[in-house]
């Protein structure tokens, strides 16, 4: 048991230098934790694409803001705590991207700025960094201005208030709203391709199938944890259906409306906040949809996925102590 | 347990496990050579799982190759013989490249030695009966090969005879000859299905015989189907039968040869035993032919000097007790980037601090990785994406164990089953963040206090 650890790249010697170190003396069996970060980027391109297209520089504003705050922030609370600043894995990057997503693109520059400061400050560093957060740190940095700045994240906050100039989708109603308040129903198609308002990030299903398909197939993203958000929304969203039979809002709805493909795909599926386990993944992803779909039908506020993954963040060190394996041959016997 | 009811269809596979890249073309295709008689040898006299042995010569005796010089008279322990003809000189302590320091029995060659073809053909070559075994009764048999301090060759070297004994309480109906070696690099074990297939069956034969299984399955992986289709061949006009399995990594791994060739689950802290099957290596089965056929002790074996730090990788065939080093010297040295030195293959081996240390009946191979192979990245911190989790092929959860291990919490190493972990090193291969998680499981393993292990567990690659 050799403790001793290579890495010296001042080993420039003629003869060759041997070290000894712990096996498996392989590597390249995986993306490196900063290689995941870089493929939830990658995955969120199509994303950014669509938000950039429907809300213009609005969306690219709120984008520029977050994602400059947060790695500041980054930058600030490590030197504070005198750490070494891991700006390198991304991991601020990424925050600061789905933040920005998930906000209106009418937000005010401040709402973005705090909004950062608070994910990476209170949802991240103050557990200790990368790896020690319960909670998602974007959806904290959402929670957190969703409450100090009611007004502007509330339903009436994504509708821009000057009309000329501005993209189309600003001056609708969400989807959620408009039903919820005129009982009006977004069309499918609309839904599918993104042209409606709404937060940066959520308004197109198709661009996070598109993304959220990539990191399935690279395996950064559990797939346990998606499948489980939208088979518990669309059996609940079905059955309503079925008991319903005038409802407005379909299954293709549920599925497609209010953030939920952006939540289920890129937000529930940050590896820190979720169970380790297939078998937990799968408790996650239904619960998450669960929950989403209690709080569409019960509450007032369209946030439902924001809540409903943070809810399930908070559950999940009791669901890694469920879900622990049998382990093959079954639990080491003891020997009373 | 009976093992009938155990019955599971077999899969030809095991569920996770990692797919490295297996590098065997380096030395597939290099005929096994033997090393020339070295100046010295140096015995150690613990070889195996067990209890050591003591030395039954002094210094400055005379010893033939062959002749037994330690023996042990504990029940798991296996005797050790003189690897060539020479002169014993002072005893002196080794340090076998997994940590243990053991007493050695040196031994100065003399001029006169059994050595190049003609050893090939006493240890290898020539005729090997498939049948009229009948004449070897189950106890001559298991006698013969403790005789011959014949251990697994896979790895863990647990002495064969114990496997073999005929065991009341727990029949055997099947024994698997383990031909997988799923350990990238390695090809010892292909070569000797290649170059010495009759050798290999007739000592399944008897392994058979001894422990009373009904049927012998050849596991190989489906990386070899030129060792798949001589093993046939060899086969032919028994009723030895060759399954081709899925290549994988550790398929080479007892419990995971065993579920994927026949379905049945090993239980945690137990032996392939419990469930009816008896492992055995096809280098051991060869050594276990010659044992009983020819009366000949466990001198020599063959293993694999490869990776891209060697100039000459090559499939040898030496005594044990010479040196890694001479190893190393024989096939043309390292290169200059060669940065690791590994007794074994590059996912299970220990790297060699010294290259004087001597070669056991249990070393598999020598690995030499450039400076480009091995891992290089930083330990950053635990992401929790569980991809240690989908990978072991034990359904552990590395991160729990580690994480334990790290804060000495000897309560969640048990709730998350430490023990059982077999150290294979798939974990340790995808983690993102680098972190050296079979260190702190076998960290963990060894610190957590007696009372809550009930038993320890290893991988026994074929054994
Ligand atoms: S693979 Fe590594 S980073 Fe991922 S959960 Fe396991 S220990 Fe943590
Ligand atoms: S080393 Fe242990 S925990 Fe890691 S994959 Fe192998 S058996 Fe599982």
């Amino acid at each position: 048991m050799t403790q001793e650890t290579v890495n010296n790249d001042a080993t420039e010697t003629e003869a060759p230098v041997t070290h000894v170190a712990p096996g498996p003396h392989l590597g390249g069996g995986c993306l490196t934790a900063r290689w995941m970060m870089l493929d939830v980027l990658i995955g969120l391109l199509p994303v950014l694409l669509v938000s950039l297209w429907v809300f213009g520089w609005y969306a690219a504003r709120v984008l520029a803001i977050c994602v400059g705050s947060c790695v500041v922030a980054e930058g600030i609370f490590t030197a504070m705590r005198r750490r070494q600043c891991r700006l390198g894995d991304f991991s601020a990057v990424v925050t600061g991207v789905i933040l920005a997503f998930s906000l209106p693109g009418t937000a005010p520059w401040y709402v973005a700025v705090i909004g950062s400061f608070a994910a990476i400050g209170i949802g991240k560093l103050a557990f200790g960094g990368l790896g020690q957060n319960i909670f998602n740190p974007a959806m904290v940095g959402r929670a957190f201005v969703m409450i100090a700045f009611t007004s502007a994240m509330a339903a009436g906050g994504y509708v821009a208030s000057e009309k000329a100039g501005v993209p189309d989708a600003l001056t609708q109603a969400t989807p959620m709203t408009a039903l919820q308040q005129e009982g009006k129903v977004a069309s499918l198609g609309d839904l599918f391709w993104g042209d409606t308002n709404g937060s940066l990030g959520e308004t197109s299903a198709f661009a996070c199938l598109l993304g959220g398909l990539y990191l399935l197939i690279r395996r950064t993203a559990a797939w346990q944890i998606p499948l489980g958000v939208l088979l518990a929304v669309g059996i609940i969203a079905g059955g309503q259906n079925l008991m319903d039979l005038q409802a407005k809002w379909t299954v293709g709805h549920h599925l497609m409306g209010g953030a939920l493909l952006f939540g289920a795909l890129f937000i529930a599926t940050d590896p820190v906040t979720s169970p380790l386990t297939g078998r937990g993944r799968w408790i996650f992803g239904l619960g998450i949809g669960a929950i989403v779909m209690l709080l569409r039908s019960l509450s007032a506020y369209p946030e439902g996925v924001m809540f409903a993954v943070l809810l399930m963040n908070a559950v999940v060190p009791l669901i890694n102590r469920w879900t622990v394996p049998r382990p093959v041959g079954g639990p080491v016997p003891s020997k009373a | 347990m009976g093992s009938t009811t155990m019955k599971l269809s077999a899969k030809g596979t095991f569920a996770r496990g990692v797919h490295p890249h297996d590098e065997k073309s380096l030395a597939a295709d290099v005929a096994i050579e033997v090393v020339p008689t070295p100046a010295k040898v140096s015995v150690p006299l613990l070889q195996h799982l067990g209890a050591q042995c003591e030395p039954l010569v002094k210094a400055r005796q005379q010893v033939v190759l062959g002749e037994k010089i330690g023996e042990s008279e504990a029940f798991i322990s296996a005797p050790v013989h003189a690897t060539i003809t020479g002169t014993v000189a002072m005893s002196s302590v080794a340090t076998l490249p997994n940590g243990r320091h053991v007493k050695t029995v040196p031994i100065k060659a003399d001029e006169q030695q059994l050595s190049g073809d003609a050893l090939f053909e006493d240890i290898l070559g020539g005729d090997w009966p498939k049948t009229g075994l009948d004449r070897y009764g189950p106890d001559a048999i298991v006698t013969a090969v403790r005789e011959a301090g014949i251990v697994g060759q896979g790895g863990a070297a647990f002495p064969t005879y114990v496997k073999l004994k005929l065991n009341d309480a727990k029949p055997v109906d099947t024994l698997l000859l383990n031909g997988c070696e799923c350990e990238p690099y390695l090809t010892a074990d292909y070569r000797l299905m290649l170059e010495a297939p009759d050798a290999i069956v007739c000592g399944a034969l008897l392994a058979a015989r001894a422990c009373g299984a009904k049927r012998i399955i050849v596991a190989i992986e489906d990386n070899k189907p030129s060792a798949i289709e001589t093993m046939l061949k060899a086969a032919e006009g028994t009723d030895m039968i060759v399954r081709s399995l899925k290549t994988k990594y550790p398929m080479g791994g007892e419990k995971q040869t065993v579920l994927a060739a026949i379905g049945r689950e090993v239980p945690t802290g137990g032996l392939p035993l419990d469930v009816g099957a008896v492992v055995c290596n096809v280098g051991t089965s060869a050594a276990i032919a010659r044992a009983v056929v020819r009366d000949k002790a466990l001198t020599h074996r063959v293993l694999t000097v490869s990776g891209r730090g060697i100039r000459n990788p090559k499939n040898l065939l030496v005594p044990i007790g010479i040196s890694y080093g001479e190893l190393i010297d024989y096939c043309g040295g390292l290169t200059e980037d060669a940065a690791r030195v590994i007794a074994g293959g590059p996912m299970m081996g220990f790297t060699l601090g010294e290259l004087d240390t001597p070669v056991t009946k249990g070393t598999s191979g020598l690995t030499v990785l450039t400076r480009d192979d091995v891992r290089k990245a930083d330990e950053t911190a635990c992401v929790h994406c569980g991809k240690c989790v989908d990978v072991c092929p034990l359904k552990l959860v590395a991160a729990k164990m580690a994480l334990a291990s790290k804060h000495g919490d000897w309560e969640l190493a048990r709730r998350y089953h430490i023990t059982a972990c077999m150290e294979c090193g798939c974990c340790a291969y995808v983690c993102p963040a680098s972190i050296p998680l079979v260190q702190l499981i076998r960290l963990g393993k060894a610190q957590m206090p007696k009372k809550i292990t009930p038993r320890r567990t290893e991988l026994r690659c074929g054994a």
